[in-house]
């Protein structure tokens, strides 16, 4: 069987399973489409004068998306693979003839679907909600956004689920990483008029700037294909460094055998 | 003759000064079921680990099915099935999707149905992972072991953990894996396993092959009987025929050849009107011999030749 058929049957049992396992499908999948709904039925009607007077529900939308992909992408990937390391699930697939490079494309791939789907479910929720429309000549750039920030956040993930210690740190710790992250990017509520110091540090990491890069797509103000180049390049240089860690610290055995 | 599956000469591992496998030499001969017996920590495990490629070694030439385990490739992998100690495969698949699942992984598997159907869990087959017994993940360890139709099997403490009805299951499970012609390697620290199952035992202590062979070849090397009866009223050590010892009004002592000093303790007792009671002549079982190889300091070094 080729690498390529092995990774999508790979993804297929995989994303079954991941489909089945409720902290996945409750905060990876329901949860985002859940804080649409709230943040879009309470506040969506208010104007936002730091973003040319838009209406809320269309900041949220994009936000609530990038949320969608790192959570279903790097909060999925590192609790799943520090598991699935630390009950020796790993160590006995590569005892197994499974090329690594499957092995890595069907987890690639199953976050890429989820990904997918939950974009697709939040667009249509906040479309047939709260009217929130996507410009038919944005789809690229939301498009290009998702491929860049799953592909990103894949490679974040695999990176830190090695500086997990256990599987019982794997919760805890990633949601250390991801909620402070999601307040200060603004995926909550809008950070525009926050001091400079917090602004500047959202900016340093990721998920602000997948966040604005999808904002681009559904801002009005937008001419042309949406794609924010500058923000997608600090999302895939964050990719990069990810996968240099993830390459040099990946492990199949459990941590302390 | 075939060439064996395994063959080690000399493996070493050592972390940092303490060695975990200190000059082992090893063979495991095409088709046959050969027992890796010994304690918790006298390097089983690593020594295994060595031969299946998850861990390299610091000295020694290692062969397992013609290949270095160290340049491990797919191929290679593809002709061993391994049980680790401990593994849960994906709670949330069914038997059959798991089973399936690992079948992509091989060149020529086996039939998904049939293997399933040869660890018996047919009637689980739908039945998620997660909600398996213990019992039942076993099964379905060996049948992912078993579903790429590997040459040789390594199987780590299968049964640690069982209860005698769950063992007595194994042991018929694994015993069918021979009639496949497989290879099997399999790690035990019970003896009477070994003895059940094994063509060949080889015992680790301390990191070295303290005794090699044949089940029953190893319960009759070093094999000392020993006689014993309680000491009659009135009777003091010293009139016994033969020299005995004398522990809480039992006397004891061990003999290669049994035979004539229970000849001269009888002829003795019956000419004095003795009744010996409790008189036992108890060869040792697999299990004393494998105790004494494993637990006394010095018995481990005798043994070795």
């Amino acid at each position: 069987m080729s690498v390529a058929r092995l990774a999508l049957r790979q993804a297929a049992f995989h994303g079954r399973a991941s489909l089945r396992n409720p902290p996945v499908v409750f905060f990876g999948l329901l949860l985002p489409v859940l804080f649409l709904v709230i943040f879009a039925t309470v506040f969506g009607n208010e104007t936002l004068e730091s973003r040319g007077g838009i209406k809320t529900s269309t900041y949220y939308v994009p936000g609530l998306i990038a949320l969608g992909i790192v959570s279903t992408t790097f909060v999925n990937l590192a609790i799943g693979l520090t598991i699935e390391r630390e009950n020796r699930q790993l160590k006995r697939i590569r005892g197994t003839p499974l090329p690594i490079p499957a092995f890595i494309a069907g987890r690639v791939a199953t976050a890429l679907a989820l990904a997918t789907a939950l974009t697709i479910v939040l667009l249509a929720v906040g479309r047939v909600g709260y009217g929130v429309s996507l410009p038919g000549s944005t789809i690229p750039g939301v498009a290009l956004s998702l491929l860049v920030g799953t592909g990103a956040f894949c490679c974040l993930g695999f990176a830190f689920a090695t500086a997990i210690p256990n599987e019982d740190a794997a919760p805890p710790l990633v949601n250390a990483v991801v909620l402070p992250l999601y307040f200060i990017s603004g995926l909550f509520f809008p950070t525009d008029g926050a001091p400079a110091w917090l602004t500047t540090l959202a900016d340093v990491f990721p998920i602000k700037h997948l966040a604005e890069a999808l904002f681009e797509a559904f801002d009005p103000a937008t001419t042309g294909a949406g794609v924010a180049w500058a923000d997608l390049g600090i999302v895939a240089a964050w990719g990069a460094a990810g996968f240099a860690v993830a390459v040099a610290t990946f492990r199949w055995t459990p941590k302390g055998e | 003759m075939t060439q064996p599956a395994v063959t080690a000469t000399g493996l070493r591992k050592s972390y940092g000064n303490r060695e975990a496998v200190a000059g082992v030499d090893l063979e495991v001969r095409t088709g046959e079921l050969l027992a890796f017996l010994g304690p918790n920590g006298a390097g089983k495990t690593t020594t295994v680990e060595i031969l299946e490629g998850y861990r390299s070694r610091s000295a020694g030439e290692v062969s397992v099915l013609g290949v270095d385990p160290a340049r491990a490739t797919r191929a290679w992998r593809a002709r061993i099935g391994i049980v680790l100690q401990s593994s849960r495969p994906n709670a949330f698949l069914t038997v059959r999707e798991t089973v399936a699942e690992w079948a992509d992984f091989y060149p020529a598997p086996r039939p998904v149905d049939e293997t399933i159907a040869r660890v018996g869990l047919t009637e689980d087959a739908t039945q998620r992972v997660g909600k398996l017994s213990g019992g039942q993940q076993r099964r379905l360890d060996v049948a992912l072991a078993l579903v790429g139709d590997p040459e040789l099997l390594f199987l780590d403490e299968p049964t640690t953990g069982f209860d005698p009805s769950a063992r007595r299951q194994a042991w018929g499970l694994i015993a069918a894996l021979r009639e496949l012609g497989k290879t099997v390697l399999l790690t035990t620290h019970y003896m009477d396993e070994a003895q059940e199952l094994a063509d060949r035992v080889a015992i680790i202590r301390a990191g070295r092959i303290v005794a090699e062979g044949a089940p029953g070849e190893l319960g009759r090397r070093d094999a000392r009987s020993v006689i014993r009866f309680r000491l009659p009223a009135g009777v003091a050590a010293a009139d016994l025929p033969i020299p005995m010892s004398v522990r809480d009004g039992v006397a004891l002592a061990a003999f290669e050849r049994p035979l004539e000093p229970l000849h001269a303790v009888t002829a003795w007792a019956l000419e004095h009107g003795h009744d010996l009671g409790e008189l036992e002549v108890e060869r040792p079982t697999l299990e004393d011999v494998y105790l004494e190889l494993t637990e006394s300091q010095d018995a481990g070094a005798e043994a070795i030749e």
